[in-house]
């Protein structure tokens, strides 16, 4: 179970100042996609950083295989270097949603966030569909200068794609 | 051009298979609303073995799994006594789905709709209102619950997968794959499996033109630019197609061992864009791989007629089957395995290797769309059109040494051509 899932765990309370420069970085972080700026994405997380896409039917059967699974920032750089050079597809785009988060500090250095989106995927002949609707499970390192991902699981609700899944959710 | 018709149940479909024969196909089997109808009846429903589920699915007594057969709703069950069986999800009484759901455990199963129960077997066991409320209505006195049932399909467990088929006529399955296919099943399923993931694809084409592509030993370096760059899979490598030695030879292996690497002159020469990436990783971690077999098989990839493909590449193992979704959507499932056994760092070796596989594969995302583009290509053609396949000559026959072949291709259209009926 994700620290920040622990029913238990005591809560600490996020200030007004925190709550806002975390919610610009998870908005930044999207935009970063939807503006394929993916090289520039890859730096919001931390060196060691796992991100992981998932599916809820995977996530609660305890599954550890969903769509994609990158253990540190150079897999997440792999992914974009093959993105640009190496993958074939259709060219198309993304539109993020994103829901108000659910912040919990979980450590003085340290917040969990809990943020659902969606996505509007628009091929180039421009159909749009919604491509994903999901949640972010985040943990999110702040001692710095500023915010990194140190963890993201993205939990898709459906586990079936559309097509194919190359840019990152 | 040859006249060759066929019949189907649904009407007639005039199809002309060229004389070449099965080095050609005529782009209408893409599109064709009636040949789909009759692909239901004669490969769906016909004399082949379907992958049903994995034995892991219904592992307890009470366990069911739901699935498809083609366009058939199916149930796969697991009965008191141990026994596997398989039936049409197709209530008795007026049709509704009997189980809804994807899987559960059930001591019966029982159709919400009017209670009609059966058995884990498929057998009528009782129905509500049966003698009517207060002596009115009622089923008839000739009413035997024996003469009703959901429909049973023919299963057969092997090497850890419930297949199924309609048909009576269907050979055992070790016949029907012949033993060179069973060989590699048994090497690579016949201890206890744990599942590690599972998702699905919706792609946007054709069912054949998937069956096609895994056959395809032609486009894997080409297309598929990420795995050659990074020396998983040259052509140069020690491999092959081996076509299987059964009484229908449309099953193949494609394989390849692990070998000192060499710059094909042909890569150069073609000037092909696979050679663009940098064969760096900054993450490595993705393919750190151990040898599992000591038969120094590194990519073992095997399909068996129609639809199910099972891949055992580096030590990533997949089963991936496909279900028709009209004539022109087709559902690609994606089933990661492990052992049971396994270690922790063997599991996460495999969990890092599905990122070559599946929806979001490096290696394999093009197939998202590749058939898609074939599926458009074709849109518009007359009856004359075809695809042209002779790479590797234009018949069926393994080809040891090397994969620039569309061999496994051909060999997929002789056993649809024979199952279909058509010439
Ligand atoms: S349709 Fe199943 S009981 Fe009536
Ligand atoms: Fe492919």
């Amino acid at each position: 179970m994700a620290e920040q899932d622990n029913p238990d765990r005591e809560e600490l309370p996020v200030d007004p100042a925190l709550r806002a420069r975390i919610c610009d970085f998870l908005l930044d972080v999207a935009h970063a996609i939807d503006d394929d700026r993916l090289e520039a994405w890859a730096q919001f997380f931390t060196e060691q950083a796992t991100y992981r896409i998932t599916t809820r039917e995977s996530e609660e059967a305890g599954m550890p295989i969903g769509i994609m699974a990158c253990a540190s920032r150079g897999m997440l750089e792999d992914r974009i270097k093959a993105l640009r050079t190496a993958n074939i597809f259709e060219p198309h785009t993304y539109c993020h949603l994103l829901g108000p988060s659910r912040l919990r500090l979980v450590a003085p250095d340290l917040v969990a966030a809990r943020t659902n989106f969606s996505v509007i995927r628009t091929m180039q002949n421009g159909e749009s569909i919604l491509f994903a609707a999901g949640r972010y499970q985040d943990e999110i390192v702040t001692g710095r200068e500023r915010p990194l991902l140190r963890s993201r699981t993205v939990v898709l609700e459906s586990r079936r794609i559309d097509v194919l899944l190359v840019i990152p959710i | 051009m040859s006249t060759d018709t066929a019949q189907t149940s649904a009407g007639t479909a005039p199809i002309s298979w060229p004389e070449e024969g099965v080095s050609r196909v005529p782009y209408q089997l893409f599109s064709d609303p009636q040949i789909y109808a009759m692909e239901q009846e004669r490969i769906f429903r016909g004399p082949v073995w379907h992958f049903l589920c994995l034995e892991l699915e219904v592992a307890n007594p009470g366990d069911y799994r739901t699935g498809f057969v083609g366009e058939t709703p199916i149930i796969v069950t697991r009965n008191r006594t141990g026994d596997i069986h398989a039936m049409v999800n197709r209530c008795a009484h007026k049709g509704a789905l009997v189980c809804h759901k994807e899987r559960g455990n059930a001591k019966t199963l029982s159709c919400v709709y009017h209670s009609w129960t059966y058995d884990l077997e498929g057998r009528l066991m009782g129905l509500a209102f049966r003698d009517g409320l207060k002596g009115k209505g009622g089923m008839p006195k000739t009413f035997r619950t024996s003469d009703h049932r959901l429909q049973p399909i023919r299963t057969e467990v092997y090497a850890g997968i419930v297949f199924g088929t309609f048909h009576a006529d269907t050979p055992d399955v070790e016949t029907f794959f012949g033993p060179a296919m069973c060989r590699i099943l048994q090497r690579n399923l016949s201890r206890p499996l744990r599942l590690l993931g599972y998702h699905s694809q919706m792609i946007h084409n054709n069912w054949k033109l998937y069956a096609e592509n895994v056959r395809d030993s032609y486009h894997a370096t080409l297309l598929h630019t990420f795995y050659t760059t990074f020396r998983i899979n040259r052509l140069d490598m020690d491999g092959g197609i081996r076509i299987a030695d059964a009484p229908q030879p449309w099953h193949h292996l494609s394989f390849a061992r692990r070998a000192t690497f060499e710059a094909a002159e042909e890569y150069t020469a073609a000037e092909v864009h696979s050679a663009n990436y940098e064969s760096r990783l900054n993450g490595p971690e993705l393919l750190e791989t151990w040898e599992e077999f000591d038969d120094g098989i590194t990519h073992a990839i095997q399909a068996l007629f129609p639809t199910l493909t099972i891949q055992f590449t580096l030590n990533s193992l997949a089963v991936r089957w496909f279900t028709p979704r009209g004539v022109d959507r087709t559902e690609l499932f994606w089933m990661y395995l492990g052992y049971a056994d396994d270690e922790d760092d063997e599991q996460q070796m495999r969990v890092m290797q599905a990122n070559l596989t599946g929806a979001a594969g490096l290696v394999s995302l093009e197939d998202g769309c590749i058939n898609e583009f074939v599926q458009r290509g074709t849109r518009g053609s007359t009856p004359g059109d075809r695809a042209f396949m002779e790479m590797g000559g234009t018949t069926v026959e393994s080809s040891e040494g090397s994969r620039a072949t569309e061999v496994a291709i051909r060999g997929f259209w002789q056993g649809y051509r024979e199952i279909m009926g058509l010439g």
